[in-house]
């Protein structure tokens, strides 16, 4: 059944300017049009990449350093559009791709909650109904009138992490945010992450830390120079991993 | 038509963070300033003093209530320039987010622009304090007022779209923006009157500068207590439009290239 996956990706190929020299200015740009030196080169950060994913699976994605993890995570989330394929998402997203992205430094944490809620697109309501949860989430209670600049990275992470989460969602994205923040803390986002496994969200997971990895996920996709080399179920996928990287 | 109710759908359901984005702009404005919004007020007037002791000699016989036709006209043309030039930095500034989060983007400029225009209100009330002092004649097409908000409010939603997504490709638009603000400054008669202008250049700007419309449309409701000519009001509606559905074409044009830039 069609229905079935929540993610399907197809054939996505994701096309960035190489912007070897950037053109950033109108005499600059009329000059290379006129050479037509306009061509840029480009670099195909994605090629040709299936991916499939079904309601309550869990996925982790594997690489080396710039191998695409983090730009077939950010054209999921609609970020980046493909420039050749198709992606279809069945159900919400919740972006973990950076915590905290949307924070303004210079408001309160109180403030913050409320604006990175909305960022994420939920309503003012919502975000007031679900307030306290969020803070005892983050363990952030006496410092909620605080301007977040003041803030520790790792308190920073955690408003992000437990407004990020604080809502149910049918796929939660998560690139590589937990290695802030202190070992307990960490176990508690697992804990939330787990827990939300159980609910049937679906889990799109990056992270260099292969044993997280075959923790959470149940399935695996290893990119390599922007295609698939494998994907299947984690142990496979993992255990060739680490023999070729090793 | 089902795009368009989508796009309406997609605006309601990123309301709230409108009005965060706003509430942020007017919060952050003040914060730590002693008389904190009061400067809304304060700042128009203390420019409109400084103006009116350089130019009132020069240019006072063309005009009655000068200190009231100063900053009527200043009070117009500096919401245009200033919510303008904020929604043009409005993608850039947000590029962290915009990398990250799937947010329409156009969101950014309209908190701009709406965070201007709130300002704008605000310091009418500097407006309202020189009519007094001025005894200047309260008449009800003062009541009128937001339809011209309105109006600029939409022309500066064109100008920012157009701007701001034109930012995110040239920077250079930044500086030359920032000249053209002044030269249009300048063909708009703020502190001078407009037939102290030739003829030649009198019937361009009345062509072709969208802010002599509204400017003129806000003097006639708050300085002459009359009704703008049908000329001006119909005018102030195509320039609004024609901006809106350029600045959306363009930006809506570019929007998914925007990421690659920032």
């Amino acid at each position: 059944m069609e229905q079935d996956y929540v993610v399907d990706i197809e054939n996505l190929t994701i096309r960035f300017n190489l912007a070897s020299e950037k053109i950033s200015d109108l005499k600059e740009y009329f000059i290379k049009l006129i050479r037509r030196e306009l061509m840029f080169q480009e670099f195909l950060a994605l090629q040709d990449v299936n991916l499939k994913v079904k309601r309550g699976e869990s996925w982790g994605l594997i690489g080396v350093n710039g191998s695409g993890k983090s730009t077939l995570l950010k054209s999921t989330c609609g970020i980046l559009k493909p420039y050749k394929g198709s992606i279809r998402i069945n159900g919400n997203i919740a972006p973990l791709i950076e915590l905290g992205a949307g924070f303004d430094y210079n408001m309160t944490a109180r403030e913050n909650i409320f604006l990175n809620g909305t960022v994420l697109g939920h309503s003012r309501k919502f975000m007031q109904e679900h307030f306290d949860e969020i803070v005892d989430f983050a363990e952030l209670h006496q410092f909620l009138d605080v301007p977040i600049k003041n803030f520790s990275s790792g308190m920073q992470a955690r408003l992000g992490f437990a407004i990020a989460t604080m809502v149910r969602p049918d796929i939660l994205v998560v690139d590589e945010i937990l290695s802030v923040g202190d070992y307990q803390f960490q176990q508690k986002c697992y804990g939330r992450m787990r827990e939300m496994l159980q609910g049937g969200t679906t889990l799109l997971y990056v992270s260099h830390d292969i044993d997280s990895v075959r923790e959470l996920c149940n399935h695996a996709i290893w990119l390599e120079k922007g295609r698939v080399r494998k994907s299947g179920l984690v142990d496979e996928v993992c255990d060739e991993y680490m023999q070729v990287n090793r | 038509m089902n795009l368009m109710m989508e796009r309406l759908n997609t605006l309601f359901r990123y309301k709230d963070l409108l009005r965060e984005l706003v509430v942020r702009d007017l919060k952050l404005k003040y914060r730590r300033s002693f008389l904190g919004y009061l400067w809304s007020i304060l700042n128009p007037l203390l420019i409109m003093l400084v103006m009116v002791a350089v130019f009132s000699h020069m240019f006072r016989a063309g005009i009655e209530n000068f200190p009231v036709y100063l900053l009527s006209g200043q009070a117009v043309f500096d919401f245009i320039r200033n919510s303008t030039t904020m929604a043009m930095y409005s993608v850039l500034d947000n590029g962290a987010l915009i990398k990250k989060i799937y947010v329409p983007k156009y969101i950014f400029t309209l908190s701009k622009i709406t965070s201007t225009m709130v300002d704008f209100v605000f310091s009418l009330g500097a407006l309202v304090l020189v009519m007094i002092v001025t005894r200047s004649a309260f008449t009800p097409y003062l009541l009128a007022t937001p339809i011209l908000v309105i109006q600029v409010y939409i022309f500066a939603c064109g100008m920012g779209f157009f701007l701001s997504a034109a930012n995110v490709f040239f920077r250079d638009i930044q500086y030359i923006y920032g000249a053209f603000l002044v030269a249009w400054q300048y063909i708009t008669p703020l502190f001078y009157p407009i037939d102290l202008l030739p003829q030649w250049l009198r019937s361009i700007v009345e062509w072709i500068n969208p802010a002599w419309y509204y400017v003129e449309h806000f003097r006639d409701l708050v300085l002459y207590g009359c009704f703008p000519t049908m000329r001006v009001f119909v005018g102030g509606w195509i320039w609004a439009f024609i901006m809106l559905v350029l600045g959306l074409f363009v930006f809506k044009k570019t929007q998914d290239k925007f990421i690659l830039y920032l």
